[in-house]
């Protein structure tokens, strides 16, 4: 896969995994793939793959069972919505609209 | 462990290092990186006991690589750039020449490679594109069941589909117990492979981190305008791409050729931030 420049990609593969699990897949408390077979599938080091996974742990959106592997929080798709919005609204939104004034385009065009 | 402690080496009248200090533990794919002629090959045969240091140790698992003994030996496999391989023979025949030295050597492990590179085990070597010969043996290294794996330029040779394939059966075959040592020009073809990065240069090592380590030190900013402040800028099709001292603490993906030009152009500054 290619990968978006800008952000590291353990970053980047844990947004890739927040995508899977808002299309359900997997579901809420569902398991994760393994951090193997995720690796694997974008032939990159384990390690990195571990360095997503605990930084998904942290934010509570997937929980580990020792022993057993990584499973999806049941509030899962509530915190990454909930963490979307706020990217969104801090980070993209200003520079939409600085974009838009620079275009000169009217911002009442988003009412329509 | 690999551990080089105050390494001093020369070719003759030639020094190609002087006093290094290096450790390897296992857990980690460390990309080693330099310009040529920097001592990439020669590190690599000292570590494995090739070659002897002039002054110094070089040991695995304690074990002094220069003694050679069969201890060290089997744990380790080294794959140059370059073999003189046994011409008439085949993959199969190597693997059953090789593999009695070695206690961890998985025999399924070895046919499973191969079949996943699709070379034929049982055709001879002379009748094979180099690509087939570097892959049967990159094959037959990663059989050996060695915690540490020393590639010379892994993916020299290889075409675009073999390169994609190399990367996943390293990060499928790649253990805790396991350190693998990859010195490479081809960065792009391990970008995501390799960490820490370990750069060589003047007889020295001039950078030894992790990619974490990096993203702290480090901010790469991809399309922008270009930085007086930078450590390194190149102009890209879609901006410049700044190297710049991480003030900030976000972190950002490392574009390792722009890393290793910055870290040439400003050792000291290097020194100093990674110390």
């Amino acid at each position: 896969m290619e990968f978006r420049k800008q952000k590291p990609i353990y970053l980047q593969i844990a947004d890739r995994l927040m995508e899977q699990i808002l299309q359900g897949e997997p579901a809420e408390d569902d398991r994760m793939p393994s951090v193997r077979d995720v690796a694997v599938s974008m032939g990159v080091n384990p390690n990195t793959v571990m360095r997503t996974f605990e930084q998904l742990q942290n934010e509570e959106i997937i929980y580990n069972r020792r022993g057993v592997g990584y499973f999806v929080s049941p509030d899962a798709k509530k915190k990454i919505l909930a963490e979307q919005r706020r990217e969104f609204l801090e980070e993209e939104l200003p520079l939409i609209k600085q974009r838009m004034q620079v275009l000169g385009i009217d911002f009442n065009l988003l009412n329509n | 462990m690999i551990e080089i402690r105050n390494l001093n080496f020369s070719y003759k009248k030639t020094p190609v290092f002087s006093n290094i200090n290096l450790s390897f533990p296992q857990g980690s794919i460390y990309g080693l990186l330099g310009e040529n002629g920097v001592g990439k090959t020669t590190l690599l045969k000292l570590i494995c006991g090739l070659l002897r240091p002039t002054e110094g140790t070089c040991s695995v698992d304690g074990l002094t690589s220069q003694d050679r003994l069969p201890e060290m030996l089997q744990r380790i496999v080294f794959l140059p750039d370059e073999v003189s391989l046994p011409d008439g023979r085949t993959p199969q025949q190597y693997i059953d020449e090789l593999a009695p030295f070695y206690p961890g050597y998985a025999w399924g492990t070895f046919l499973h490679l191969m079949e996943e590179f699709e070379v034929d085990p049982n055709r001879k070597f002379k009748e094979m594109s180099f690509g087939q010969q570097k892959k049967s043996l990159i094959a037959a290294a990663l059989s050996l069941g060695t915690d540490y794996v020393l590639f010379d330029e892994p993916t020299n040779g290889l075409d675009i589909p073999s390169k994609a394939q190399f990367r996943q059966i390293l990060s499928r075959r790649f253990e805790e117990r396991n350190t693998i040592i990859i010195s490479t020009h081809q960065v792009k073809d391990v970008e995501n492979l390799i960490d820490p990065i370990v750069i060589l240069n003047n007889n020295a090592v001039l950078l030894d981190a992790s990619v974490q380590r990096i993203q702290e030190k480090l901010f790469f900013e991809y399309g922008g305008e270009q930085r007086q402040d930078a450590l390194y800028s190149e102009m890209q099709p879609g901006g410049y791409l700044n190297v710049i001292p991480n003030t900030t603490g976000e972190e950002s993906q490392i574009n390792i050729e722009a890393l290793f030009n910055a870290v040439l152009r400003n050792k000291n500054v290097f020194r100093e931030l990674f110390k």
